[in-house]
Order: structure tokens, then sequence, then C-alpha cells
């Protein structure tokens, strides 16, 4: 008997310490590919990146002197177009959902918006050709600049509506028996206190509309030269680096290093900076 | 009430309102575009493997097929490892090492697909060449973080109560989350593992560099295929005829019902759980 049950007790032992190690053996597999990548754009990118890389413009082959000065730039005005129109609607929406949002209509509104942060976002590219380039009959920053707006409106509705869920009653209590409307409270104080959260959703869905190809590619389009017009094709550096990822040139397939290097630096540079910053955030 | 209040609250509503608005608005439109291709092949459309715009003869089936399996692939490698690795982060470590952890996979999404297509293009190519398993590969890297972050979420809204009643009768760590967090967490499990696919389905740029482009089906994973998006990535904007144009308008409408119908299923699964864990 004795025998049998400390049998089954070292059976026992032998099954927690082989999940111990399968879960631990998983967790450390899910991170090899992350070093992987970021190893790999490091080693390649520096090898390739250059001053003039951040000066030039893009150059046929074989010229030594070429850069993604307009794809960098057009990659900030285009992000920061999205932003723009993405923001007002995003934090009054999040704003609604958190004050009034409880009853149906609240629960539709949650309920798309979540959906929609799971869309294909190639999809958000054909819904922007459809109203923009199809009726302005070209490609424009405009047309790439409100597929972005798009997918960065979800994050900012959510993230709003729970930072201003989470300010505390009582402020609120003590700002409307100061006798101040309620349109004020919740601009200058509820979201002013949640501002810190909410401005980490907004620089998480910037970060994640930089990295952003597919809706780009048949709305702003491409250009190798400076355009600073709105209405007009417009690189960016998502496109410019699928570009030259794919081109069968050796140059070009270093510039795509390189300009993955910088892209990912400011991605997670951003990211980092931002997820350090929000656990700060307190409220109380 | 107060003037300025109507007039923020009536702004904000209708703010709110624009989203399911602009919703039904792309599906509306979408769906108009995509009049010609639908009144031409009807449903055919779906079931046919055609692909030849001089002729204008058009199916999805190879598209489709390479959508389900390089999807399906990267869940049968991503869902172990995902799976364990919150397992890990929510039931066995409690270090700074947790924190670290948790970073480092959240980072892991961060970084953009077109990255990940190059880092395919260059690593994985030489090994699985551009087909399905290099796709496959591809994507379960990139739907770890999600199947990952969602599943920690999922067993962290399971109540402390249920783990300290299995440890109080003397269970193991491992008996515990078998016997009392992995069955109350089964069904937002379920819903983190089709948002994971969501997400796989839907990926097109790294799919795109990586697949081998080839609308065939063939059911050797190292042969190259296609998939939806990834059609729509390259031959949207030089469609040659008002057909081609409305044709993959229509390949847009069919990834948007597919990530629909995956999307809608894993919000339901997860948002079931995760109020059932606040409510006990």
């Amino acid at each position: 008997m004795e025998n049998i049950e400390s049998r089954s007790y070292s059976i026992r032992k032998i099954k927690e310490q082989l999940f111990l190690g399968i879960t631990f053996c998983a967790a450390i597999l899910a991170v090899i590919p992350l070093f992987a990548v970021i190893f790999y754009i490091l080693w390649r990118g520096f090898s390739s990146l250059n001053f003039a890389f951040f000066t030039q413009l893009p150059a046929p082959v074989g010229e030594s002197r070429s850069g993604m000065a307009n794809a960098i730039v057009g990659s900030m005005i285009i992000v920061g177009l999205g932003t723009l129109l993405s923001l007002p609607v995003g934090i009054f929406s999040g704003i609604w959902l958190a004050e009034w949002g409880k009853g149906k209509t609240g629960f539709l509104v949650r309920f798309v918006v979540d959906v929609m942060s799971g869309f294909p976002t190639i999809v958000f590219g054909i819904f922007s050709y459809i109203l923009f380039v199809l009726t302005m009959r070209r490609f424009s920053a405009l047309a790439g600049g409100f597929a972005l707006a798009l997918i960065m409106l979800p994050y900012i509705t959510r993230t709003t509506e729970e930072m201003v869920k989470m300010v505390p009653q009582t402020l609120r209590e003590s700002a409307l028996a100061l006798g101040l409307p309620e349109w004020k409270v919740l601009l200058f104080v509820v979201l002013r206190t949640a501002w810190n959260g909410v401005f980490t959703g907004i620089m998480l869905a910037v970060a994640r509309a930089a990295g952003e190809t597919a809706p780009l590619l048949f709305t702003a389009f491409n250009n190798n030269y400076w355009n600073f017009r709105l209405d007009q094709p417009m690189a960016s550096m998502t496109v410019q680096i699928y570009n030259y990822a794919i081109s069968p040139f050796a140059d070009w397939n270093r510039m795509a290093w390189a300009g993955s290097l910088v892209l990912v630096f400011f991605i997670l540079l951003i990211t980092i900076v931002v997820r350090s910053f929000s656990k700060r955030v307190s409220y109380g | 009430m107060i003037k300025g209040d109507t007039i923020f609250r009536k702004i904000s509503f209708v703010l709110a309102l624009s989203i399911p608005l602009l919703f039904c608005g792309l599906f509306f439109v979408v769906l108009w575009e995509s009049r010609l291709a639908l009144k031409t092949f009807g449903f055919s459309f779906f079931f046919r493997s055609a692909w030849d715009p001089i002729k204008g003869d058009y199916g999805v089936l190879p598209f489709i097929y390479g959508t389900f399996v390089s999807s399906l692939l990267a869940l049968v490698i991503a869902v172990p490892l995902g799976l364990g690795c919150a397992i890990y982060l929510a039931e066995v470590t409690t270090t700074k090492f947790k924190e670290w952890l948790a970073t480092m996979v959240d980072l892991l999404a961060a970084v953009p697909s077109v990255v990940y297509g190059l880092w395919g293009i260059f690593v994985l190519g030489p090994i699985f060449g551009f087909s399905l398993m290099n796709a496959g590969v591809l994507l379960a890297i990139m739907i770890l973080p999600t199947i990952t972050s969602v599943s920690r979420e999922v067993l962290q809204a399971v109540p402390e109560s249920l783990r300290e009643s299995a440890r109080a009768l003397g269970a193991t760590r491992w008996e515990t989350v078998r016997l009392a967090v992995l069955p109350p967490a089964a069904s937002g499990i379920i819903g983190a593992i089709i948002l994971g696919l969501g997400r796989a389905m839907g990926e097109t740029m790294a799919v795109t560099m990586v697949i081998g482009n080839r609308p065939e089906i063939s059911l050797n994973l190292f042969a190259p295929a296609y998939s939806l998006s990834a059609v729509i990535a390259n031959e949207f904007a030089e469609a040659v005829s008002d057909l081609n144009y409305s044709v993959m308008v229509e390949v847009g409408l069919t990834l948007l019902f597919l990530s629909l119908v995956v999307n809608g299923l894993a919000r339901f699964l997860v948002w079931k759980t995760s109020s059932q864990g606040r409510i006990q």
C-alpha cells in the first residue's frame, strides 16, 4: 500500500516537473523569434546604414548616394494626418462610451470598435481607395491618412473609454459641486486626469500605424521625389521598404534592411517609452 | 440642463455613432463596388480556381485555400508555444523575469509586418523556399503575441479562490492548472486562438512577400501558393478592366466576411469568459 502511494506521489512529482519544464521552454521559445528578428535587422541594417540614407532621395540601382529622406518625411505626414483625423472621433467616442454608453447603442459601438480592430488592414485600403482615389482620380497622401485613421480609431476609442472610466467618481462630484457645467468637468477635469493614459493609447496607435504597409499600397502609393501636397502620391517608409525588399538587386535589398532598422528603432522606442511611462500612471 | 452640456453630449453621441456608420458604409461601398463580379460569377466565384485576367475568368478558391492553410499552419505552431508561455506567465512564475518576458512578447507584436516579410525572405526563404510553409512559420511568429497575451488575460480572470481550493486539497501546480484553471478558462482560450486565426488570415505584407504568389492548389506545403490578402496587395492597383477591378473588390469582400465571422466569434468567447470571471 505504502509502495503504491509513494509511486503515485513520485509520478505526480514527475508530471509537475514536466509541466514546469514544458511551460518554461514554451516561454523561452516564444521570445527567440524576437531576438532572431532584432539581431538580424541590427546586423544587416547597420552595415547598410549611412548618412545619405537620411538626406538623399531614392536613387537608381548602382548609385551609392541613395536614401529614404522623402519616405521618412512622408511617413510622418501620413501618420500625422491619420492621427489628426482619428483623434477627435476617438476621444469623443471614448468619453461617450465611458459616460453614457451603458445601453444597447453603447454595446453596439463597443462591439463594432472591437471587430474593426481585428479587420485585415488592407480592407481599409480598399475602402479609402474607393472613397478618395476613385473620386479624385489619383493616389494621394490624404487617402493614405484616411486608411490609417480607420486603423487607429479603435485603439484610441477603447483606451480613452478605459482611462476615463478609471477616473474616480469623487473627482467628478467635487468638480460638479463647485458649479462647473458637466462638459467642462469632462473635458478639463476628467479627460485631463486621464490624459496620461489616453496619450499612451494614442502613441501606441501611432506606432502601429507607422508600421502599416498594406493600406498604403494603393492609397498613398509611392513617390520617388519630394512631395508635401496631400492630394498627391506620397512615399512612406513601409512601402519603400516593401519595394526594395522584393527587388532582385542586392543594393536595394540593403536599403530595405537599413529602412527596417530605422523603422523598427522608432517603433520599439515609442512602444518601450510609452509602456514604461504608462506603468507610472496613477489615479487617485 | 445647461446648454453646453446638451451640445457636448450631442457631439460625442454623433461621433460615437459615426463609428458603426463608417462600418456600415464600408460594407455597403465594398458590396456595391463588387456588384459586377457578384452578378457575373455568382456563388461559383468561391468554388472555382481560375485566374485569367485576359479572358476575364475568375475564381478565388486557390486564395481561400492559401489563406486557410497558411493560417492553420501558423496555429499549429503558435498555439502550443503561446499557450505554454501564457500558462508560464500567469500560473508559474512570479518573478521580475515575468515582467521582462511579457514585455518581450508584446514587443514582438510591435514589429511591422513588412519587416517580418523582409526577414522571411532572407532568413526563412533559404530554408523553406517561397511556400505555404514559409508563410505559416512567419505567421506563427506574428500571432504568438496575440495568443499569449489574450490567453494570459483570460487565465488571470479565473478567480483566485478556485486556485486556492485546489491547492488546499493538495494539488500540485500542474493539477491546479488542469483541474481548476483550464476548465473555466477554456472557452476564453479558444477565443484567443480564434483571434490569432483572424490575425493570421488578415495579415497581408508578410504573407505576400513569402508565400510565392502562385494561384494553384497544391497539397505540398513546400509549394508556392497565394492568399486573399496577397492577391489584393499585388493586383488591386493594376486591374486591367472594370470586371477585374470588381473582382478584386470582391476578393476584399470575401476577406472581410471571413474575418468578421472569425473575429466576431473570438470576441464573443473572450468576452463571455472574462465577464463570467468577474461575476464570480
